[in-house]
C-alpha cells in the first residue's frame, strides 16, 4: 500500500534464505548459505541498488526473484500476493512477463545465430502481442526507444555485428517488449566500455522515470549505484548489512564494511598507500550452521558478541538502517 | 628532467585480418623515465594493450610492428636478435597480464612457476632458486608455504600477487601492467595497489600501467597518455590531464565516471560507439562522436601539439 | 484473439524478400570458397564424385555385372580402366559401385549423426539423472568393437547385405559424436541467452531446437562428414574381407575380387588400384571440406589469404630494419 508520498511496493522480500549444496549431489549433503535473512522492497518507478563484491550473494537474489532458483526460506510477495499464489493464479508465463532480467555479459545474452529482429519478436510472439504486422511495428518502436537508429537496419543485423553497448540495448529492448513491472539488472554495464556505460544507465533511468518500471540494479560499483538508484543496499557474504536512501548510505556510511568499501575506491590525486583499517581476515564460507556476523573476522570494531549473533536492525537516520553491534 | 629509460618513436602496429589491415597503433611516440609510473588510458580497441605488448615484442602473426623504433637505454628493441631479446625479456622488462588465471599454468604449482622463471634466466641451483621464490612471495605478502599451492587454490587477489612476484623475479627496470586490477574487487584492488606502492619505493622500477579506469590512473600515475583508435591524443602530467583535460575525448572520458562525493547531476559520457579500426572515419578518428567537431576535423588528422612543457594533445581546436 | 501468429517471424512474405535471401546465399557461398584452397579442391572433387555416382552408370558403356572382355585387359580406349579377372569392365564397375558405397556411407553417417545429436543435446541440456543414464549408455556403445561385431554377425548370418551394414555402422558410430555434442551443449546451456529464453517462458523443446541446435551446426556437420569417411572405410574393409555381399558391385567388393584374383601379383594393377584410389579420393575430398568449414567458422586459425599478405609485409619490414 502506498501513501501519497511513497510509491507502492511492487515486489517485497522478507527474510530470504538460499542454500546450495556443495560437493556431490548424491553424497553427504553439505550446504553453503548464499543468501541469509535478506529483506528489501522494490517500489514502483524506483530503483534499488544492491552493492557487493563477488560472493556477496547479490546475483543469487535476482535469480531467485526470476524463479531460476527456488528459495530455501523466507517470503516473496509480488503485488501484494505471495509469489506461489500469484504464479498458480496467473501462470508462470505471466510472472515471467512482469519480472524481466538483463544480464552482465552483452556477448552471452544474445544468441549468435539469430538476428536482432528474432530476439525482440520472440517475447512478443510468446506473449501473443498481436499479428505479424503489429509485432513488426512494435519491434521497430522498441529499437528506437532504446536508441538504436535506424531500427529497420539494426533489426536485420546479427549480434556479432553490434558493439557491446548496442547489444546491451537490444537486451533491454527485449526485456521491455512485454511491458514488465520490474527489471532486474545484474551488473548490466560492468563489461561495457567506459564511455558507453552512462548511455545505458541514462536509458534505464528514463525507463524508470517515464514508464514507471521498478529496477533492481546489482553492481559492485557503489558510485554508479548512487548515480542511478534512489535506494542502495550493501551486501556482504549473503547478508544485507546496510541499506537506505542512496545519498545517505554513500555519503554517511555507518557500517564498517560500507566504510571499508568507500575508502578503497581509487581517487585521482590521492596518491600513496592507503591503509583501510580492516584486519587481514578470511572471508568466511557461510553455512546454515554459521553464527554471528560474517564481517567479524575483518572488522576493525569487532566485539565479542559479533561471533555469537547476527545483529538486529538499527535505524541510524531517516531511511537509513544498518545491522551492527557496535555503532 | 629524468633520463628516459624507454623511448618509443613513431611506432605503428598493424593487424592483418581477412577483412583488411587494421592499424592498431598509429604513429605513437612517448618516453618513460626511470622510476616513473606512466599510465596509458583508453577503451577497447584504442591500442593500449597492443602498444604495451610491442615493447616486449610479444606480437605474433597476424600482428606486425610495421614502423618505428623502441629504444631501451638507447638500443632498438625491434632490431634485437633472438638471443638479445631473450636477455632483454624479464631481466629488463616484464609483463603482468590482466587475468592471473590466464597467465598462471593451472596444472603447475606456484613454486614451480616461480623457480622456472628464475632458472630460465640465471645459472643457479634449484635450492637457490627455491629460496629466492620464497623471498619473492614474502615481498608480495604471501606466506612461503604457498609454494606448493596450485593457482585454483588461491583467491583472485592472491593469484594477482603471485603474478606480480613472478614479474619481479629478476628485478626488471620496467614492468608493464595490463589492467592488473580490473578483474578484482575494489578492496582487493586497494590491497594490491598498496603493495605496488611499497614495491616501487623499495625497488624503484618504472611502471607502464594500462587501464580504462582514469580515476585509478589519476591516483597512481606520474604522467598519463590517453589513446583513441590507435592514436595518442593527449599526453602529460597526470594531475593536469585529470583536472584540466584539453582533448574532447579525455573530457568525455573523465565525465563518464560518476563520483561518490560530487554533486548528483546527470552525466552524459560520450555518445556513439567505440570505433571500428577497419573503417576509420576521414580526418580525426574521434570526429563522429565529438561535440566540438568542426569542418576541418572531418578532413585533416590532427597532430600532437605541444601545449606546454611536457604536455601534448592532438586536436584542431587547440 | 489472434491465433494465426506465424511461428517463423522471418518467413519471406514477398518475392523480393526471397530474392534478397537467394542473393545472400550466393554471396555466402562465394565467400566460403574465396581464398580457401581446401574448399575449392574438396568441393570440386566431391562434385565430380557425386556426379559420377549419380549419372555415371549412364555413361558406363558396359554392364558392370556381365563379362564383356577378356580377363585382365590393360586399360585401353575400349575399356578405359581395364577389365577384371572375370572380364568385367572396371570403369563401369567403379561408377556403379560408387552408388552402393556412397549410399551406405551417407546413410550410416546420417543414422549415427541423428543418434549423436539426440543423445548429446538431451543429456547436455537436461543434465542430472538423464545425463547420468545417457552417459552410461554412451560409454557402453563406445567400447563396442564394431568391426569384430560385424565379422561375428557375418559369420553367423552367412553374409551381410549392405542394409545390415548401414544400420550396424550407424548404430555403433554415434557415441564419439554424442560426447562432443554433449560438451558443446553444456557450454552453451549456461550462456545467458539460454537462461533468458527460459525466463521468458520458452518451452524446453523449442529451446533445444531453435536456440541450441543452430549453434551446433558446424560441429554436427563436421561429425557427420567424419562418420561418412569412417563408414566408407568400414564398408570397404568388410568388403575386402569378403564379409559384404560379394555379388553386389561396390568398391569394397571390387577390392575383394581384386584381392582374390591376386591382381597386383599378376600385374593387373588396375583392378586393385582403381577402387582404392576412388576410396582415397572421396575420403580426401570429404576431409578437405571438413578443413574448409573449420577455416571459415574459426577465423582465428592462422591460415587464409591474409596470411600471405602478412608474410610479405613482415619480410619488407625486416629488410627495412636490416635484419635479413
Amino acid at each position: 500500500m502506498g501513501t501519497n508520498n511513497t510509491p507502492e511496493v511492487v515486489l517485497s522480500v522478507k527474510n530470504l534464505i538460499k542454500d546450495f549444496p556443495i560437493g556431490q549431489s548424491n553424497n553427504k549433503k553439505n550446504f553453503m548459505r548464499a543468501v541469509n535473512d535478506v529483506s528489501f522492497d522494490l517500489r514502483k518507478g524506483e530503483a534499488l541498488a544492491i552493492v557487493g563484491e563477488s560472493g556477496s550473494g547479490k546475483s543469487t537474489g535476482a535469480r531467485i526473484l526470476t524463479r531460476i532458483y527456488d528459495k530455501t526460506g523466507g517470503d516473496i510477495t509480488f503485488k501484494g500476493q505471495p509469489l506461489q499464489e500469484f504464479v498458480e493464479e496467473h501462470g508462470t508465463l505471466e510472472y515471467a512477463r512482469q519480472v524481466q532480467m538483463i544480464f552482465q555479459d552483452p556477448f552471452g545474452s544474445l544468441n549468435p545465430v539469430h538476428d536482432i529482429y528474432h530476439h525482440i519478436a520472440r517475447p512478443l510472439l510468446i506473449h501473443k502481442r498481436g499479428d505479424k504486422e503489429t509485432i513488426k511495428k512494435l519491434v521497430y518502436e522498441l529499437l528506437e526507444l532504446v536508441g538504436l537508429f535506424p531500427a529497420v537496419e539494426t533489426a536485420e543485423k546479427y549480434p556479432h555485428q553490434l558493439s557491446g553497448g548496442q547489444r546491451q540495448r537490444v537486451a533491454i529492448a527485449r526485456a521491455l517488449a512485454v511491458d514488465p513491472e520490474v527489471i532486474l539488472a545484474d551488473e548490466p554495464i560492468s563489461m561495457l566500455d567506459v564511455s558507453v556505460r552512462l548511455g545505458i544507465l541514462n536509458l534505464m533511468a528514463d525507463l524508470k522515470d517515464k514508464h514507471g518500471i521498478s529496477f533492481m540494479y546489482i553492481t559492485h560499483d557503489i558510485a554508479t549505484a548512487r548515480y542511478f538508484a534512489e535506494k542502495t543496499a550493501v551486501m556482504y557474504v549473503g547478508h544485507m548489512v546496510e541499506w537506505g536512501a542512496s545519498d545517505s548510505v554513500t555519503q554517511t556510511p555507518q557500517h564498517p564494511y560500507t566504510q571499508l568499501l568507500l575508502s578503497a575506491v581509487p581517487e585521482a590525486g590521492k596518491s600513496g598507500r592507503r591503509d583501510l583499517g580492516a584486519k587481514k581476515g578470511e572471508i568466511p564460507l557461510w553455512k546454515p550452521t554459521s553464527k554471528g556476523c560474517p564481517f567479524a573476522t575483518r572488522c576493525p570494531r569487532v566485539l565479542d558478541k559479533c561471533s555469537d549473533s547476527f545483529p538486529a536492525i538499527t535505524k541510524v537516520a531517516d531511511e537509513h538502517f544498518i545491522r551492527c553491534h557496535n555503532i | 628532467m629524468k633520463e628516459a629509460l624507454l623511448e618509443i618513436n613513431n611506432l605503428c602496429v598493424d593487424y592483418v585480418s581477412p577483412n583488411g589491415i587494421a592499424r592498431a597503433v598509429n604513429n605513437v611516440s612517448l618516453t618513460i623515465g626511470r622510476g616513473e609510473t606512466l599510465g596509458i588510458a583508453g577503451e577497447s580497441g584504442c591500442g593500449k594493450s597492443t602498444l604495451a605488448f610491442a615493447i616486449a615484442r610479444l606480437h605474433k602473426a597476424p600482428a606486425l610492428i610495421s614502423e618505428g623504433q623502441i629504444l631501451y637505454n638507447g638500443r632498438d628493441v625491434l632490431k634485437m636478435s633472438d638471443k638479445e631479446l631473450r636477455l632483454f625479456r624479464w631481466n629488463d622488462v616484464s609483463v603482468v597480464f590482466q587475468s592471473a588465471m590466464n597467465s598462471l599454468n593451472p596444472v603447475i604449482t606456484i613454486g614451480e612457476q616461480l623457480t622456472d622463471v628464475i632458472l630460465a634466466h640465471k645459472q643457479v641451483s634449484y635450492k637457490e632458486a627455491t629460496a629466492k621464490a620464497v623471498e619473492l612471495l614474502a615481498i608480495v605478502g604471501l606466506p612461503g608455504d604457498r609454494l606448493q599451492s596450485f593457482p585454483h587454490q588461491l583467491s583472485g587477489g592472491m593469484r594477482q600477487r603471485v603474478v606480480i612476484a613472478i614479474a619481479l623475479a629478476l628485478e626488471p627496470k620496467l614492468i608493464i601492467m595490463d589492467e592488473p586490477t580490473t578483474a578484482l574487487d575494489v578492496v582487493v584492488e586497494r590491497e594490491i595497489l598498496n603493495e605496488l606502492y611499497d614495491l616501487k619505493e623499495k625497488f624503484g622500477f618504472s611502471i607502464l600501467f594500462i587501464s580504462h579506469d582514469l580515476s585509478l590512473m589519476g591516483e597512481i600515475a606520474d604522467r598519463i597518455g590517453v589513446m583513441y583508435a590507435g592514436n595518442l591524443i593527449e599526453f602529460g602530467d597526470a594531475k593536469t590531464v585529470f583536472s584540466k583535460p584539453s582533448h574532447p575525448y579525455t573530457k568525455g572520458l573523465i565525465s563518464s565516471f560518476p563520483t561518490i562525493h560530487g554533486p548528483k547531476e546527470r552525466l552524459y559520457g560520450i555518445p556513439g560507439d567505440p570505433v571500428n579500426l577497419l573503417s576509420l572515419p576521414k580526418g580525426c578518428n574521434f570526429n563522429p562522436r565529438c561535440a566540438d567537431c568542426m569542418d576541418m576535423c572531418k578532413v585533416d588528422e590532427p597532430k600532437l601539439l605541444d601545449l606546454s612543457v611536457d604536455y601534448q594533445a592532438a586536436c584542431h581546436k587547440l | 484473439m489472434n491465433n494465426t501468429i506465424s511461428q517463423d517471424a522471418n518467413a519471406p512474405a514477398h518475392t523480393s524478400e526471397f530474392k534478397k535471401k537467394f542473393k545472400l546465399a550466393i554471396k555466402k557461398t562465394r565467400a566460403f570458397f574465396h581464398g580457401n584452397p581446401p574448399a575449392i579442391i574438396g568441393g570440386f572433387l566431391i562434385t565430380v564424385i557425386l556426379l559420377g555416382a549419380l549419372v555415371g552408370p549412364v555413361f558406363a558403356k558396359h554392364d558392370p555385372n556381365k563379362r564383356v572382355a577378356r580377363p585382365h585387359v590393360a586399360p585401353n580406349a575400349e575399356y578405359i580402366l581395364g577389365s577384371t579377372r572375370s572380364g568385367r569392365d572396371v570403369f563401369s564397375q567403379v561408377l556403379t559401385g560408387a552408388r552402393k558405397t556412397l549410399s551406405v556411407a551417407l546413410f550410416a553417417g546420417l543414422i549415427a549423426t541423428v543418434l549423436a545429436v539426440g543423445v548429446g543435446v538431451t543429456s547436455g541440456y537436461l543434465g542430472g539423472k538423464v545425463d547420468e543414464w545417457m552417459n552410461f549408455i554412451t560409454n557402453v556403445f563406445l567400447v563396442f568393437p564394431q568391426l569384430p561385431l560385424l565379422i561375428v554377425l557375418a559369420a553367423f548370418l552367412g553374409q551381410v547385405g549392405s542394409m545390415v551394414i548401414t544400420i550396424l555402422l550407424g548404430v555403433t558410430s554415434w557415441p564419439w559424436g554424442a560426447r562432443v555434442i554433449r560438451s558443446q551443449t553444456m557450454a552453451i546451456r549456461n550462456k545467458e541467452f539460454i537462461v533468458s529464453a527460459e525466463v521468458m517462458g520458452e518451452s524446453k523443446l523449442r529451446i533445444i531446437l531453435v536456440e541450441i541446435l543452430p549453434n551446433l551446426v558446424s560441429i554436427v556437420f563436421g561429425g557427420f562428414l567424419g562418420t561418412v569417411i569412417y563408414a566408407m572405410g568400414a564398408e570397404a574393409g568388410l568388403g575386402i574381407l569378403g564379409l559384404g555381399d560379394a555379388t553386389e558391385v561396390s568398391w569394397g567388393s571390387m577390392l575383394y575380387w581384386a584381392q582374390v584374383s591376386s591382381s597386383l601379383y599378376t600385374g593387373a594393377w588396375w583392378e586393385m588400384i582403381v577402387p582404392a584410389s576412388a576410396l582415397a579420393l572421396t575420403g580426401g575430398a570429404l576431409a578437405l571440406i571438413n578443413m574448409a568449414i573449420d577455416q571459415v567458422s574459426n577465423p582465428k586459425l592462422k591460415t587464409g589469404p591474409h596470411m600471405k599478405i602478412w608474410h610479405r609485409m613482415n619480410k619488407e619490414t625486416k629488410q627495412r630494419r636490416g635484419l635479413v
